[in-house]
């Protein structure tokens, strides 16, 4: 089997010298991931604001260079590839960004969106063949091209400009949709059309897609496996259902818990433990020791690995390390049953 | 007089524009009891944020409030002069508006700020009152009393947000209104802010109106929810009654998209776009969206009617012969 995309441990330091001090921020360590050709992936990546999912974003979409590891595609390094496999890369590697409105000119119709990228690669024969692809692509994302086409991106909504990025990706006949919170600036009433939009293209054309989100209720709902991030790091990685239904790192059972459920009589975070706050967090050791309700003094020694629970199932935490299986069952974490 | 604490009776607001006016509130009716919670919830656009701001009379013209009044324990908030209106707010009724960390200014300290807010009101009292009342409006947020010395750019966004909430309370009022009070932070900060608002909140005995289109953080914070559509309260109801049995169809696709934790791969969108409040279409605004809409729905506007005492819904599905006439 292939490997189209591939990234290999790869991290990110930003480093900012100044004259008095110089500052150099992880964004991201130590992630890997790849996808198969032939074996499309459904993953989505969680984690608050600053917890590095632009950043991953931006590396895997080739906009940045990573500090450390390397990302290949198609079995090359992205920073050495050719211009024919450039130009492969930005067709069948497809993004899609947090605001729709900001890709649009204002004073173009909205074809201007989907007619560029047809002729930038070169992929319609003709101008009666360019429409009918803007329109079987719009149609596809539940949209009608003639209540779409011919306006100006004021006129439509902010969920259609979405679904019009979408099937912008998808005209270019994409393997891979990297869709960066694309639905956190619309409507929590429209995000369920948009997201169907994308489960779609997936089950479909069999189009990989790694859904970068905040809001693990919709990470839950379309994906199949779940990387959570925590200031740059993975705190804990598998099945989705799994990840969220019984959350084991102390962070995804804070994330779990905070989630405000559509349930009145399910009361928020009922169960939460509160975090022992006196401790901060050594430099040395995991990041969230700050936060953890169950930190222990070598937490604050060392960064955890990642620590296999299963052969699809990681969290990042000394709760689950061999030497402390006894305590973990004893008076560790709880399982969470919602 | 009954406990009722706020009474909003068929307010309108219009926004002249060189297009034409755009009616963003029309017709909106509900009153608050003390200590309630009510949710307004709707799509963006549905005129949220216009009856909140029109409640705290601070549109700015050329906005208009043709018809409709406002009436806070037993005072008409649209009769009072605009320095009579000015005292009010904050004292009586108060707001965390949307994107309120932005709203701090900052080039101010945060003490200035309260400062600020009290001189405004005539409280001029000794600089170390002062401290002590501002150090223990920071505690009732969570937040340490030194952060008074701080400016805004020193504080997170959930920081800032508390702050905002301590100005909201600073002067006791008997309603605050939180507009979208956390879009803007992550999860676990929403969560603390808003039980902050709430712990608050009933240390004051105050009224909670939380602005909002996230229904989970309705379920989780509010006793009743008035859903909005194109200006107007098509369904108003109790929080378990909405989210159980939600009659307008409005309501029950809002409800049926919800992303849950029971279901996967299962999109429940509500096809079609928000109406323009330019150009409304005709009889009910939602017909043109609806898949229940009867034949004379795009002819005539449905009256609000009562289903049960407390739960009134706006739509030709429920014929007004068969339930009560007047609010209990
Ligand atoms: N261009 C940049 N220069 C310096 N720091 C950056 C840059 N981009 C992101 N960061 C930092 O990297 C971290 C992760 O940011 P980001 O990837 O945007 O997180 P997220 O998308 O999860 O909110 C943050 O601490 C952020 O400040
Ligand atoms: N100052 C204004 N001038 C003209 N139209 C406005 C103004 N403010 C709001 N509107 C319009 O009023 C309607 C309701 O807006 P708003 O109350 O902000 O809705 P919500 O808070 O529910 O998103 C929208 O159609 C909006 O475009
Ligand atoms: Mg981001
Ligand atoms: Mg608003």
């Amino acid at each position: 089997m292939t490997s189209l995309l591939e990234a290999r441990s790869i991290g990110k330091t930003f480093r900012s010298s100044g004259f008095f001090r110089r500052t150099s921020n992880v964004a991201l360590a130590d992630f890997s991931l790849s996808i198969d050709e032939g074996k499309p992936i459904l993953t989505a990546i969680a984690g608050e604001s600053g917890s590095g999912k632009t950043t991953l974003t931006r590396l895997l979409l080739g906009i940045i260079e990573p500090t450390d590891g390397a990302i290949h595609y198609r079995g090359t390094d992205l920073r050495a590839m050719n211009h024919a496999q450039k130009r492969q890369f930005r067709q069948e590697v497809q993004a899609i960004f947090q605001d729709p409105f900001e890709v649009y000119n204002p004073f173009y119709k909205v074809d201007h969106v989907l007619r560029t990228p047809l002729a930038k690669f070169g992929l319609a024969a003709s101008e009666a063949d360019a429409r009918r692809q803007m329109e079987a692509a719009l149609e596809k994302v539940g949209l009608r091209p003639e209540e779409t086409l011919g306006r100006y991106p004021h006129q439509l909504s902010g969920g259609q400009r979405q679904r019009i990025m979408i099937a912008r990706a998808l005209m270019l006949n994409p393997k891979i949709i990297i869709a960066d919170e694309p639905v956190s600036m619309v409507d929590a009433s429209l995000r369920a059309t948009i997201l169907e939009s994308l489960l779609t293209l997936h089950q479909e054309f069999g189009i990989s897609l790694i859904y970068v989100t905040h809001d693990l209720t919709t990470a839950y709902q379309l994906c199949n496996d779940i990387y959570i991030l925590y200031r740059g790091s993975i705190a804990e990685s598998g099945d989705v259902t799994e990840v969220i239904k019984d959350p084991k790192h102390p962070y995804t059972q804070l994330l779990v818990g905070s989630i405000p459920l559509p349930n009145p009589d399910q009361r928020w975070g009922a169960d939460q433990p509160t975090p022992k706050t006196m401790r901060s967090a050594a430099a040395s050791g995991c990041l969230f020791a700050d936060r953890c309700p169950y930190v222990m003094d070598r937490c604050l020694a060392s960064v955890p690995p990642m620590i296999a629970l299963s052969p699809t199932r990681g969290a990042a935490c000394f709760l689950y390390d061999d030497d402390h299986a006894a305590h973990s069952t004893r008076d560790g974490v709880q399982q969470h049953s919602r | 007089m009954s406990d009722l604490t706020l009474k909003v009776d068929n307010l309108h607001v219009h926004f002249p524009t060189p297009a034409g006016v755009v009616k963003a509130v029309n017709g909106v009716t509900f009153t608050l009891r003390q200590r309630e919670r009510l949710g307004l919830v709707g799509e963006s656009g549905s005129g949220k944020t216009t009856t909140a701001l029109a409640l705290m009379r601070l549109l700015a013209p050329p906005a208009r409030i043709p018809h409709g009044s406002m009436i806070l324990d037993g005072v008409d908030l649209l009769a009072l002069s605009e320095e009579k209106m000015r005292q009010a707010r904050f004292a009586e009724i108060s707001m965390v508006p949307q994107g309120a960390m932005n709203s701090l200014n900052p080039v101010m300290r945060i003490r200035s700020q309260f400062v600020e807010l009290f001189q405004a009101h005539g409280q001029f009292t000794s600089s170390s009152d002062i401290d002590a009342r501002i150090a223990s409006l920071l505690e009732q947020v969570g937040l340490n009393p030194s952060v008074a010395g701080m400016f805004p750019h020193e504080l997170s966004g959930g920081m800032k947000q508390r702050v905002c909430i301590a100005m909201a309370v600073a002067l006791r009022p008997k309603v605050i209104i939180a507009d979208e009070p956390t879009s803007a932070l992550d999860v676990v900060v929403q969560r603390q802010v808003m039980e902050t608002l709430g712990r608050v909140q009933e240390a004051l005995g105050a009224t909670v109106i939380l602005v909002g289109h996230d229904m989970g953080l309705m379920a989780q914070f509010v006793d009743r929810i008035g859903v909005m559509y194109a200006g107007r309260l098509v369904e108003v109801g109790p929080v378990r009654t909405i989210f159980r049995t939600p009659k307008h169809p409005y309501t029950q696709m809002l409800i049926a998209s919800i992303p849950t934790l029971e279901q996967k791969k299962l999109f429940k969108g509500i096809p079609g776009v928000a109406p323009s409040l330019l150009n409304p279409p005709s009889g009910c605004p939602f017909h043109v969206r609806c898949d229940q809409r009867l034949e004379h729905c795009s002819r005539i506007v449905p009256d609000s009617i009562a289903l049960s005492p407390d739960h009134w819904v706006a739509c030709h599905l429920y014929p007004k012969e068969e339930h009560h006439d007047q609010p209990a």
